[in-house]
């Protein structure tokens, strides 16, 4: 199950290696994106695409333009 | 959108953590960003961090002597973890002022820093203000973008 986090745990989260994924479509991911995100769009995210980017033993978040 | 990202990766057994608040939250906070748009002018490429501040236990003459030798004709009353608390007026702290609660002016409107130029100067261009304060989405100081700057920015300048 997901963990929700806040902009403090997420940059815990990234001293600590975890992998930064945006999930919008790449129009928005090329205009502007957190440092270093991975781009795995919500349309996109099957089984072999996502296996293709992440890495399995490494945390993984997501996020996308606001929580509305 | 997030949240259905972070269960469909869920379920197929990654360790997943959703960041909801998103990249509004992000940049709001005035962090970095990448792509072709990072270099666009917002609230945080102008801001500056020269305004006066004080705390409401301290009095109108320590006050008034601050922003005497500051830049601008007030100061920002902040709580201890540096919230905007109200605006105090250099004109307003006259001889008679008995306290800072007196004078303040509570909840004074706020910008986040990633606000672009483009909407700075049309919220300047709807009433008369010389300043607009910045702040974080938890209501923390960050500093102030003046109009003279939102406007040489527009001219292609920044006055010094």
């Amino acid at each position: 199950m997901a963990r929700a986090v806040d902009l403090r745990g997420l940059r815990d989260l990234l001293d600590h290696g975890a992998q930064l994924v945006e999930v919008l479509p790449r129009e928005e991911y090329e205009e502007l994106r957190l440092p270093g995100a991975l781009h795995l769009p919500l349309k996109e995210l099957g089984a072999e695409r996502a296996d293709a980017v992440l890495d399995r033993s490494r945390a993984v978040a997501v996020y996308c333009w606001d929580g509305l | 959108m997030s949240p259905r990202a972070a269960c469909r990766l869920a379920t197929r057994g990654y360790d997943v953590y959703d960041y909801a608040p998103g990249k509004v939250d992000w940049m709001a906070h005035g962090l970095p960003v990448e792509g072709t748009q990072a270099r666009r002018t917002t609230a945080l490429t102008l801001m500056r961090e020269d305004v006066a501040t004080c705390g409401l236990e301290e009095t109108p003459a320590e006050v008034a002597r601050r922003i005497d030798g500051a830049r601008y004709g007030f100061a920002l009353a902040l709580s201890p973890g540096r919230v905007v608390l109200g605006r105090v007026r250099r004109s307003r702290l006259t001889n008679g002022a008995a306290s800072l609660d007196t004078v303040i002016e509570p909840g004074p409107s706020t910008i986040r820093p990633h606000t672009p130029v483009e909407d700075l100067a049309a919220r300047l261009a709807r009433g008369k203000a010389q300043t607009l304060i910045v702040t974080d989405p938890e209501g923390k100081l960050l500093g102030v973008v003046r109009r003279a700057d939102v406007e040489g920015s527009q001219r292609g300048t920044r006055r010094g």
